[in-house]
């Protein structure tokens, strides 16, 4: 079944290539990350799939269908952990995630997906008190409103401690195991390796390695 | 056309949901309300400091809640966005993916709700400054404000989201906004005015009209326009 094809893609910024000629074909339900230094051009390819992005070369298609022309139907697929968590500062916790609720109109639980990422749901507080780790959680939490088909993360275990990877690759591993295709872009092939099937190496947007996760050099460090 | 029906639904749902997003944000933050509240307020004080003629200042009482409303809506509409970029949730609404004609239709009745809310706290207290007895009808001076706020509100919202981004935006959002709305400021300062003398010769309904049929066109292009701008 065709997960996601990404075809000869290329992205600039002014003169500037992020992307040169990228290719790779994720199959449905398939894991990858996608691996590099900063500016290698991996949160550039996220937003592309993620369709934040128009390609300036090349056609990703997803389902068989090309992306960017049927954006708007294949957004409601697509479920996107950025750098941004994409939360109201001033509205506490539960009050995000009703008001991302109420736009999608998705039928939710708030207390207990709260409970899920391990934030009180009783806490009436705002969003810009909590420590960047809880933000995460709770940009998790808003991600997984949506029951999505492909899931996109940027540097997701980004400040959060070792208990909160911990938690988050089980949160993927139910996601995986729910269907969903998943690309993730990460500092962190140590950590993700434990839910990834493939990964894709980038450097100065293009790729130098693409392949099982077995095969990847065991001295791979990005930090 | 079952599709159609689907999707006016989803669009009233959306708008519904912006509005209370923004209502809720705003209560939370209530500063920028009260903030453009003070704004009004100076600005009514200064005009009635600087005029010495009572029988002027009762004349000019009309022009100078509109005066303080357009001036203050600079301020409300070039915050209106400011929430949004703070956290990466302007390119959130776009993937969740949120309608953008109800994004601006949510933001357009809030911003429409606060400047609402503002004139009608300003009114009372610029009545009495004023020392202007309010002689007409009451319920045509509050539809007269409904929908002066409206005309400000809709274009405001399209070009605050225009100028969000940009260098300056508190300098371009004025020089953009102002001279779209004149006609709508005319119409709602002269019937305001002609209420407020009690309106003998009937004149505050035609002007009214013209307020409605401004609204009319604000309300209706932004719309289409706004969805280009959004995405890009």
């Amino acid at each position: 079944m065709p997960g996601i094809v990404i075809d000869k893609v290329s992205r600039r910024y002014g003169r500037r290539w992020a992307l040169t000629h990228v290719s790779c074909e994720v199959a449905s339900g398939e894991s990858w990350m996608l691996l590099g230094h900063n500016g290698s051009g991996k949160s550039t390819l996220l937003r592309c799939v993620a369709t934040a992005q128009k390609v300036h070369q090349g056609e990703i298609r997803f389902g068989g269908q090309s992306l960017w022309p049927n954006r708007g139907a294949l957004r409601e697929k697509i479920a996107v952990l950025s750098h941004a968590p994409a939360l109201y500062d001033d509205l506490s916790a539960g009050e995000n995630l009703q008001v991302w609720a109420r736009l999608g109109g998705h039928q939710a639980d708030v207390p207990a997906l709260l409970t899920r990422v391990g934030i009180d749901p009783a806490r009436r507080d705002p969003v810009r008190t909590f420590s960047a780790g809880m933000r995460r959680r709770v940009a998790i939490a808003r991600m997984l409103l949506k029951r999505p088909e492909l899931v996109l993360l940027d540097e997701p275990f980004t400040a959060l401690d070792p208990a909160g990877r911990r938690w988050l690759l089980d949160v993927i591993s139910e996601l995986r195991a729910g269907g969903a295709t998943l690309i993730m872009a990460t500092h962190l092939p140590q950590v993700a390796r434990e839910v990834a099937d493939r990964a894709l190496i980038l450097e100065a947007g293009k790729v130098v390695f693409r392949g099982a996760v077995d095969e990847l050099p065991a001295e791979l460090a990005f930090e | 056309m079952t599709s159609f029906f689907q999707w006016i639904g989803q669009l009233a749902r959306q708008t519904a949901a912006m509005v209370y997003k923004e209502m809720l944000t705003e209560w939370r933050m209530r500063v920028r309300v009260s903030g453009i509240f003070w704004f009004s307020v100076a600005i009514v004080m200064m005009v009635a400091f600087s005029i010495q003629s009572s029988t002027m200042l009762k004349e000019i009482a009309g022009g100078t809640l509109w005066i303080a409303i357009l001036l203050a809506s600079t301020r409300s509409l070039d915050q209106s966005y400011q929430v949004e970029h703070e956290q990466g949730a302007m390119e959130g609404l776009l993937l969740w993916p949120v309608d953008p004609i109800a994004v601006y239709y949510g933001k357009a009745i809030a911003n429409m709700l606060v400047l609402l809310g503002v004139a009608l706290a300003v009114l009372p207290l610029l009545l009495a400054i004023y020392d202007r007895p309010m002689l007409g009808s009451w319920p045509q001076l509050i539809g007269t404000i409904v929908l002066g706020c409206a005309a400000i509100a809709a274009p405001g919202t399209l070009l605050g989201l225009i100028t969000s981004q940009a260098r300056g935006s508190s300098v371009m959002l004025p020089l953009l906004l102002f001279p779209l709305v004149v006609p709508a400021l005319l119409a709602a300062s002269m019937s305001t005015s002609r209420l407020m003398e009690g309106d003998p010769m009937n004149v505050a309904p035609p002007w009214m009209l013209v307020l409605v049929v401004v609204n009319c066109v604000f309300w209706s292009f932004p719309s289409v326009l706004y969805g280009l701008i959004f995405e890009d």
